[in-house]
């Protein structure tokens, strides 16, 4: 079932000339993890904002296409009607938060939705501890370091429960490890509560895994849709500069030396089996 | 050169983010700075261009203690490039961007339109020229950013985070554009969370945790160090991991590049037929 479902969708920021973003036509099924990627300013951000509504409620602009997000048209929509299934997490965590403490900011959209305070305290706890920030939760959010910012806006965000959960490079300041345990709490909402996940990135060393779809955008358009592999693997991709993980360049690597293996692996685990049966066999 | 002699260095909240750090950057030098969230990185590296001063111990900058010049003239030496643009740019334009610092160290018109030209250039970001900084994306503000420090062309440059947001075109480029300046025996010193990039420059490495050096040493031997790495709160590259799950079939776990991985399997391939 299509949970985000765009046509011919064209927007132009205003008083700028061209258009940030041309023609999208996507579908986003529920339950998909979809990485949106593609080179710096080639519309991804742009594409999030028309997802909740931010384009073109809050940006104004001029929207053409149509726009169909959670059954909701975007343009019909009040932001505050599509809020309560689409959750965006910013690309920089300090245009999100604003409150005196962790545990406000957290709670804010809550406090929106005029949810029973019992309720709400449960809420927050459980988005403080999937976020691991529990600790933080009386401290003030503009004090705490980029990374710590980051869990904030996604517990913020996931507080809410939202359908759908955008998330425009969510780990970009986080150590490697940081942004590992946030990539595995993003799929586990993913894969068990359902919630259909957009994950704005360019490292899909990291992410690659985790997602059954990537779109590749490049100058305002949607210039790849597939799987992780048909995209992997492609010329254009290459071409235009989608980091492609390193297990899927080792194999392209051997293969061009003449050494083919089985499949198509994305991960490190299916490069290292494949690796290990050619190596035992030879 | 850069020398930080027994740093330390306490926030007015009482955390001590720096706690007695020896360091010798040289000049032309590529070094990288790695380690957990909170391990003094950003911390450390502001007291190149004297943003921060030692609360106990000394840098030196070329031989002249921090303590005693101005951020302004050391500025002039060193350039900082933020971890995020929106703490950098105020211009209306990227051109006034670029050109800010240029007209404050009162360089010559002609000069200040040269360079402004060319470091517009070099980061893809001519055609923005005219525009807001603000209406630019998150990866290109960090390319403006950067743009306005290299335009006057400092000794040393201090980047912070610099691939956040860049494609992997903009990082080959940059990786290129840094091998350069090293060329012209300019230092580059990064702060960065992204094994990857580093992996494919292999530059000398310092490894922080709670505000101490935890190991240093080139890319290749500090990033493939299981237990160092696992202790800092970073991972190895994907070629490492790749090569440590065949540890068992005698592959070496010392890889980083895929170049090189490719190389040896294609030995080990060839010496099996």
């Amino acid at each position: 079932m299509a949970v985000i479902e765009t046509r011919d969708l064209t927007y132009t920021y205003p008083g700028a000339t061209n258009p940030s973003i041309k023609d999208v036509s996507v579908t986003i099924n529920k339950g998909d993890f979809v990485i949106l990627t593609g080179p710096s300013g080639c519309g991804k951000t742009s594409l999030c904002r028309c997802f909740n509504g931010l384009i073109p409620h809050f940006y104004n602009g001029k929207l053409e296409g149509e726009i169909v997000v959670a059954g909701l048209n975007v343009v019909d929509h009040k932001i505050y009607q599509i809020a309560r299934h689409v959750g965006l997490v910013f690309q920089n965590p300090e245009n999100q938060l604003f409150a005196l403490s962790v545990e406000k900011d957290v709670a804010f959209g809550l406090e929106n939705f005029a949810m029973p305070r019992n309720e709400m305290r449960k809420r927050v706890d459980w988005a403080l501890q999937m976020a691991g920030i529990t600790e933080l939760s009386e401290r003030p959010p503009h004090e705490l370091s980029g990374g710590q910012q980051q869990r904030v806006a996604i517990a913020s965000v996931l507080a809410m429960q939202p359908d759908i959960m955008i998330l425009d490079e969510p780990t970009s300041f986080l150590d490697p490890v940081g942004a590992q345990k946030i990539f595995e709490v993003i799929n586990e909402l993913n894969k068990k509560l359902g919630i259909t996940i957009i994950l704005v990135e360019h490292r899909l060393d990291l992410a690659a895994k985790y997602a059954n779809s990537v779109i590749v955008m490049d100058e305002g358009k949607v210039i790849l849709n597939g799987t992780p592999r048909e995209i992997f693997t492609s010329e254009e991709a290459r071409l235009i500069g989608v980091g492609i993980p390193k297990a899927t360049r080792l194999y392209q690597q051997l293969k061009q030396h003449g050494i083919q293996l089985k499949n198509v692996p994305v991960t490190t685990e299916e490069i290292a089996n494949l690796l290990r049966e050619v190596l035992k066999h030879d | 050169m850069i020398e930080a002699k027994d740093l330390h260095f306490t926030y007015p909240t009482g955390l001590e983010a720096l706690r007695g750090i020896n360091l010798t950057v040289d000049d032309g030098e590529f070094l990288a700075v790695m380690g957990q969230n909170g391990a003094g990185k950003t911390t450390l590296v502001k007291h190149f261009n004297g943003l921060l001063k030692p609360t106990k111990g000394e840098v030196l900058v070329n031989g002249v203690n921090t303590r005693d010049v101005s951020v302004a003239k050391l500025a002039r030496n060193v350039g900082f490039v933020f971890q995020n643009p929106d703490h950098q740019l105020f211009s209306e334009t990227v051109e006034d961007e670029v050109a800010f610092a240029l007209k404050n160290f009162g360089f010559e018109e002609v000069v200040i339109e040269k360079q402004v030209d060319w470091a517009l250039n070099l980061l893809d970001i001519t055609q923005y020229r005219k525009t807001s900084p603000f209406m630019l994306s998150g990866g290109e503000r960090k390319r403006v950013a950067l743009a306005s420090i290299l335009a006057w062309d400092p000794q040393v440059i201090i980047l912070d985070e610099p691939t956040i947001g860049q494609d992997y075109q903009q990082k080959e480029k940059l990786q290129q554009f840094i091998l350069q300046l090293n060329a012209q025996k300019k230092t580059v010193v990064i702060v960065t969370h992204d094994v990857e990039f580093v992996a494919e420059c292999n530059p000398r490495v310092i490894l922080m945790s709670q505000g101490k050096i935890l190991a240093e040493g080139i890319a290749e031997k500090i990033l493939t160090n299981q237990k160092l790495v696992a202790q800092a709160s970073i991972v190895s590259p994907q070629i490492t991991q790749i090569f440590l799950e065949l540890a068992d079939l005698g592959l070496p776990t010392d890889v980083i590049d895929v170049h090189e991985a490719t190389k040896i399997l294609l030995a080990r391939l060839r010496d099996r037929r």
